[in-house]
């Protein structure tokens, strides 16, 4: 029943200047599943999912030990390029940002800094993409039109649809519905479900229930540590340390 | 309680007359320029004033036509724009995008100390400085050249220009940064593609209020230019911008007089080119914000 583990992290320690706040972190995260981290404000859990594709290092400051692989490769290693890996790695984050630019290009935009010049290659590709992340319907009279108008769920269909059209293997989510209503919420997590086929995926969340729906697998964090993490139907039902029973009891967090 | 109530009233009303205080005077302003310049209009005409190719006003019969004096205000100003724009969006390019955090609490104070510089100051500098190279480099007769006065205007409008686009640069939320390297473009693919074109009308403010900067000022022009009103041919060659033919001829020219309207006229002019400027930096800076999601 275990599947392939597709990334792996390594007795992670990160600090934001003498702030640790990642603590000897071990985790696995397996093809073609959807691995959720839950966990309280601040314990930790964004820091980590942002480790995947090296976003943290924009942040001046920081600093890691451990390992981080994918495919068993060293993803820190100084042959590889932060963008190798981002290319491979995508990303939809807590508040949708598209760019202020149409929708079309809001898409293209990651096949065009990726070195795609071919216009009828990038034009099916946003077609399918929009497709995919279930927008197309909305959108196809409008694809010329500023990518700000529209409304919030819409807005961060379409950044999943602009990491589709990157093909990356993994996407991780930080908190993808965090401001979002419950319909465009309930969308994505179907996105997410359809997407889990072809894709590994990571999400964090500070939504249990989203959590329990969506995932396979799920890590409990606290404090910077990595408390439980097993499978979701588990930890959900019979969390073996007492802290994840009582923050998915709702006792505190 | 009476008291307290009657007391928040004149607070009001002292805050009050002081906010608008400001409309008064531009009103005012607006007011004796139109009154003392339209009379040359009736004199010399409207599109002769403007489009005259001689200003010798103290000639007999004297000349008003103030296209030399126009053009001497371009000329300086489109070179101090082509020596601010590379100096000022650089800068603010730099601060921004490379310059660690110690770098830039440096570097932007002394940026805009640059602007606290009197204007007099600069003047002496390119008369001392800058003079004496240009004659020497270019082998001329003078040094006080439109050459002279575009690199010092354009100096002088670095703060402004470097100022306001990092503003419009710092304001690009993170987050489009974030989602340009998330989908693995470089650096410079960031910088160009998102972060500047987000930016440019923040950018184009900054030009734009360079400009105004440039073509207002008065005591470097006045000290450097040169001072030939003719229509210039070089930039090697002097210039009489219209700030310096102001500031010159106010002083000689007899009151209420027709070179004394003339003058106003010039002023008059000149406002309505830095009011235009303004306007126009006002709408795109405005489009800026409402672009970006930003409350207008």
């Amino acid at each position: 029943m275990d599947n392939d583990i597709k990334m792996k992290a390594d007795k992670i320690n990160f600090f934001y200047g003498n702030t640790q706040a990642l603590k000897s972190v071990d985790l696995n995260i397996f093809s073609n599943r959807v691995t959720a981290l839950i966990g309280p404000s601040g314990c930790g859990k964004s820091t980590f999912i942002r480790l995947f594709n090296r976003m943290n290092e924009l942040i001046a400051g920081t600093k890691l030990t451990g390992k981080i692989y994918i495919d068993g490769e060293d993803i820190n290693s100084p042959c590889i390029e932060a963008v190798d890996i981002r290319r491979r790695v995508g990303m939809v984050f807590q508040k949708p940002n598209p760019f202020p630019k149409s929708i079309f290009d809001n898409i293209a935009y990651g096949l065009r800094v990726n070195g795609i010049k071919n216009k009828d290659f990038i034009e099916e590709k946003v077609v399918q993409t929009l497709k995919k992340a279930a927008l197309w319907e909305e959108v196809k009279c409008r694809l010329k039109e500023s990518a700000l108008g529209l409304s919030g769920g819409q807005q961060q269909r379409l950044c999943i649809a602009r990491c589709l059209a990157v093909e990356t293997e993994v996407i991780l989510f930080d908190e993808p519905c965090a401001s979002l209503d419950p319909i465009s919420t309930g969308k994505i997590e179907e996105l997410i479900l359809e997407l889990k086929k072809d894709y590994t995926i990571v999400i964090v969340t500070h939504n249990m229930q989203q959590a329990a729906r969506v995932s396979d697998y799920t890590g409990f964090f606290l404090l910077g540590e990595l408390i439980e993490f097993g499978r979701t139907q588990d930890i959900f039902t019979a969390p073996k340390d007492k802290r994840t029973e009582a923050y998915i009891t709702g006792r505190f967090g | 309680m009476n008291y307290r109530r009657i007391k928040e009233k004149i607070y009001k009303w002292i805050f009050t007359v002081l906010a608008f205080s400001s409309l008064f005077f531009l009103v005012g302003i607006m007011i004796v320029l139109f009154k003392e310049g339209t009379p040359i209009f009736k004199d010399v005409g409207f599109f002769k004033f403007l489009f005259g190719t001689r200003w010798y006003p103290t000639h007999e019969p004297p000349d008003f036509g103030i296209l030399p004096l126009i053009l001497g205000s371009i000329w300086v100003t489109a070179g101090a724009i082509i020596v601010c724009v590379p100096l000022g969006v650089g800068s603010a390019l730099y601060l921004n995008e490379i310059a660690g955090f110690r770098q830039r609490q440096f570097l932007k104070p002394i940026i805009e100390l640059l602007a606290s510089i009197p204007s007099v100051v600069y003047g002496f500098f390119g008369m001392v400085i800058v003079t004496p190279f240009l004659q020497k480099t270019f082998n001329l007769p003078t040094g006080l050249t439109a050459l002279n006065a575009s690199l010092i205007l354009g100096l002088m409008a670095t703060p402004t220009v470097c100022t306001i686009a990092e503003d419009a640069l710092s304001y690009v939320p993170r987050s489009f940064r974030e989602a340009s390297f998330a989908v693995g473009a470089n650096r410079w693919q960031t910088l160009t593609r998102v972060v500047i074109p987000a930016a440019g009308s923040g950018i184009s403010t900054a030009i734009i209020l360079g400009m105004s900067r440039a073509i207002g000022e008065t005591m470097t022009v006045l000290m450097v230019a040169g001072g030939a009103a003719v229509i210039p041919k070089t930039f090697l060659g002097p210039v009489r911008p219209m700030t310096a033919a102001i500031a010159a001829e106010m002083g000689e020219a007899p009151m209420g007089g027709d070179h004394y309207h003339a003058l106003f006229a010039i002023a008059l002019v000149l406002f309505l080119i830095t009011f235009v400027f303004n306007i126009i930096a006002e709408i795109i800076s405005r489009r800026f914000r409402i672009k970006l999601g930003l409350s207008g």
